[in-house]
Parts: C-alpha cells; structure tokens; sequence
C-alpha cells in the first residue's frame, strides 16, 4: 500500500471544526508544509492541541495569524504575542496545561488509558475543577487522556511502510501524538526503501502512520 | 559585576559533579558558564534532551538541535534525544537533581510563583510546574526586588506554580533557604548588611546570630 501523498490530498480531507494535535516545539518539529497547506486551503474552526504556538509567522504561528483556530490546548503561548492578543480579545480559547501533564494526556489518549495521575499541579489554578486522589499519603491530580481526528507529525525520514524515525530535539511530542488521532499524517524529509531503517531505529511503527507527505 | 552574573556565580556552586541540571530560559542559563574546573553536570534541554551544551564558536548551527526556548545549541559526546514523555518522566521522576528558575515571587512557605500575572501576562507555566513538582532540588535565581517591590512575601499574590518548598532562593542580595520554620538566611552578598536584606524583603527571615558572606565561583 503507497501512502505516500501530496500535502495537497492529505489536508483536502480534514474538516473545519476538525481537533488537530500538532507536532513541534516552537516549530522545532512541526510539519511546515501541512501547515502551509492547512492555511492555503482556509480550515477554520479547528482544535489545535500542541505544546506551543511558536512565533507569528512560524510553524503552528501561521494558524493563529490566519485565525483558523478556536481553541488551543497547549503548554505556552508566551512566544506568541498575537495568540496572547487573540486570547484577551476572545477570539481563540486557550486550555495551558503543564508540558509534562500535555505529554502524558498525549500519551494516554494513543495508549488506552483511563487517566494521568499526576502530582504536578497539585494546590495550582491547574487543579480548579479537578478531582484529585490520595495513594499512600500522596495527592494526585486526575487528568484525562486527549485525542484527536487526526496528528499532523513531522519525522526525519521514512520507509515506504511509514516507519518513522526522529532527529534530536524535532522528535519531542511527535511520536506521542502519532498514537493519539484517528488519522496519522506524517510529513518527512526523505522516504526511503522499506526495511531501510533499522528495526532498532524505528520510534513510531508504520501500523499508526496513515499518509506520507514529503516536505516541500 | 552586574547582579545577573553575581547571582549566577554563587547558584553555580550548588551544582554537584554527576549531577543532572535543567536550567531555566534566561537568568539560569548563565550558571552553566561558572562551574568549577573538574564539575562535569549533565544539563537537560526538556525538549528532549540530555548534553545540552553551548554551540561551539564556529560550529554551524542544526536546524533539529535547539534548546528549549527554540535558540540553536550544541550536544555533548554521551548526549541522548528523547521524546517529550521521557522527557519528562526523568523530571516528575525523581531523575533530575536539580533545576535553576527564573521567580516572580517566592514566600514564607517556599512556594514560588513564575508562571503568569493575571490580566497582564500569561505566557503559560510550560515546564515550570513538573520541574518545581518534580526534581530532587529546586533553586530559584531571581533578583531580590522588582521595581523597588519585594518578591519575597509572606505569601504569594500570584498564582503558585506548585506548593511544594523549594530548596534555596538566590539573589543578588543573598541566599535563602525555606525551612519548615520560615525562611533562614543563609548568607548575604558582598557588601550587602543584614539589614538591607530585611528592609528589602516582604517576608520575616529567621536570622542567625552569624550570617557570612556569599562565596561565588571564580
């Protein structure tokens, strides 16, 4: 089966008002070309879960000058003086979770699992409205797991079967979220023949990875 | 020496040799120039990695190498890249030794305060909050005052970044350790009385009969 796609056909399918999880850290690892794309065809209304909205202009900062995003749930927003402008004025609406909680809420919703239970947050304006627990003396925060329609990833290099393999600090959520969406889009940097990555090598399996898009 | 520089000559002396540091955007980012020939730490970059190094003169930045406020850096010889989940399972886990933060305000019950101003600046709490929770050690590198105001209080105004103590609070005016009694002063700087410190301070120090001079790094 050939996944590989054009950025063109694998965004045609997203709709507005989709919930995106967007790889990247201020833009270190975010699929540039999906988000060229996203903008060029006009999606609105979306839900963008990521740890950041970089700067104007750059990476996940692209949507949030085209406005196409209605909410945001995200670890930072301080690089980004136009999402900060958005969220004081109304016109985006902004969940900050803590980086390590964004991760694992992430990871839960690509693993099955019921809940994060973690102590971060405890006692903060994090905890408001949250149910916590007690296991052997100790308090915890209950967060719930986070999916998505679909992951826009970005990898170093793929096979043909869509085994992806990561580049240093480019990697950072995106195989969390590669588990996490109903449909995985992973934008790469070359492609190449099947088996040509070590099975060592491999992070995120080609089992979850729905297209292949080149980055152009 | 400008009180920045100060503050990061004497935090360097906490770090221990085999220690692994997560030092904050800005201010703590300078302690990494300070330690001592032989102190050989390990930094964390949260984005995902372990070697964190400055990037060396010359050396052409890479576009997937970057610290965690996205500038390009360098990676040590035994440097490692992991996702955001490791990331911060060695943070929440008990795996970072210590972790140097920028404060806002910090009070008699140790709790720091970083990560947002209601109605004027809410940039996110990003890994403020699992680091403070989180690692063994936590050191706040702050100055004393802002615009004449204290920062350290005896409770915070602004919304706490976690409840937990932390260790040690260092200014360019001295060094503070919370205690389950209050907060103890440690040391003050130099030229720096005892009394500047408390006029300077919000919060009631327990001051000991002795309290020397802060030793800085070379």
């Amino acid at each position: 089966m050939d996944k590989l796609k054009s950025a063109r056909d694998a965004v045609s399918v997203i709709p507005d008002g989709a919930v995106l999880m967007i790889g990247g850290f201020l833009a270190v690892g975010s699929p540039r070309s999906l988000i060229d794309e996203i903008v060029r065809q006009g999606k609105r209304n979306l839900t963008v879960i990521a740890n950041d909205t970089a700067r104007p202009g750059v990476g996940i900062g692209k949507l949030i000058d085209a406005k196409l995003v209605r909410k945001l749930i995200v670890s930072h927003i301080g690089t980004n003086p136009e999402t900060q402008r958005q969220m004081i004025a109304g016109e985006v609406e902004i969940e900050l979770v803590p980086q390590g909680t964004l991760a694992e809420r992430v990871r839960a919703g690509g693993a099955g699992l019921g809940a994060v239970v973690t102590p971060t947050g405890v006692g903060t304006l994090v905890a408001v409205g949250k149910r916590t627990i007690e296991i052997d003396g100790d308090t915890f925060l209950v967060e719930t797991p986070l999916k998505a329609d679909f992951a826009l990833v970005n990898a170093k290099r793929a096979d043909r079967s869509g085994n992806l393999e990561y580049a240093l600090t480019a990697r950072n959520f995106n195989p969390l979220m590669a588990l996490a969406a109903a449909r995985v889009v992973a934008e790469v940097e070359a492609i190449i023949s099947a088996g040509g990555i070590c099975p060592d090598s491999v992070v995120t399996p080609h089992v979850v990875v729905d297209d292949l898009v080149m980055t152009e | 020496m400008d009180e920045k520089t100060l503050i990061a000559k004497r935090v360097a002396l906490e770090l221990k040799h085999g220690d692994l540091v997560n030092l904050g955007i800005g201010l703590p980012t300078l302690v990494a120039q300070f330690l001592a020939p032989g102190v050989n730490v390990s930094f964390q970059s949260e984005n995902g990695l372990i070697g964190l190094q400055a990037l060396p003169a010359g050396q052409m930045p890479q576009k997937d190498l970057t610290d965690a406020g996205g500038s390009p850096i360098g990676a040590a010889p035994d440097a490692c890249a992991f996702d955001s989940a490791m990331s911060f399972g060695l943070i929440r886990g008990g795996h970072l030794d210590v972790t140097v933060l920028g404060g806002l305000q910090v009070d008699e019950l140790g709790q720091l305060a970083n990560w947002m101003v209601p109605g004027k600046m809410v940039p996110g709490m990003g890994g403020a909050m699992d680091l403070v929770s989180g690692a063994r050690r936590v050191i706040v590198a702050m100055t004393h005052t802002a615009k004449g105001a204290p920062k350290i209080l005896e409770r915070c105004t602004l919304p706490l970044t976690s409840v937990r103590r932390v260790n040690l609070i260092v200014t360019e005016m001295a060094v503070i350790e919370p205690t389950e009694q209050g907060l103890l002063l440690k040391e003050t700087a130099p030229g720096v009385t005892v009394e500047q410190v408390v006029a300077a301070t919000g919060g009631k120090l327990i001051i000991p009969s002795n309290v020397p001079t802060m030793p800085l790094a070379a």
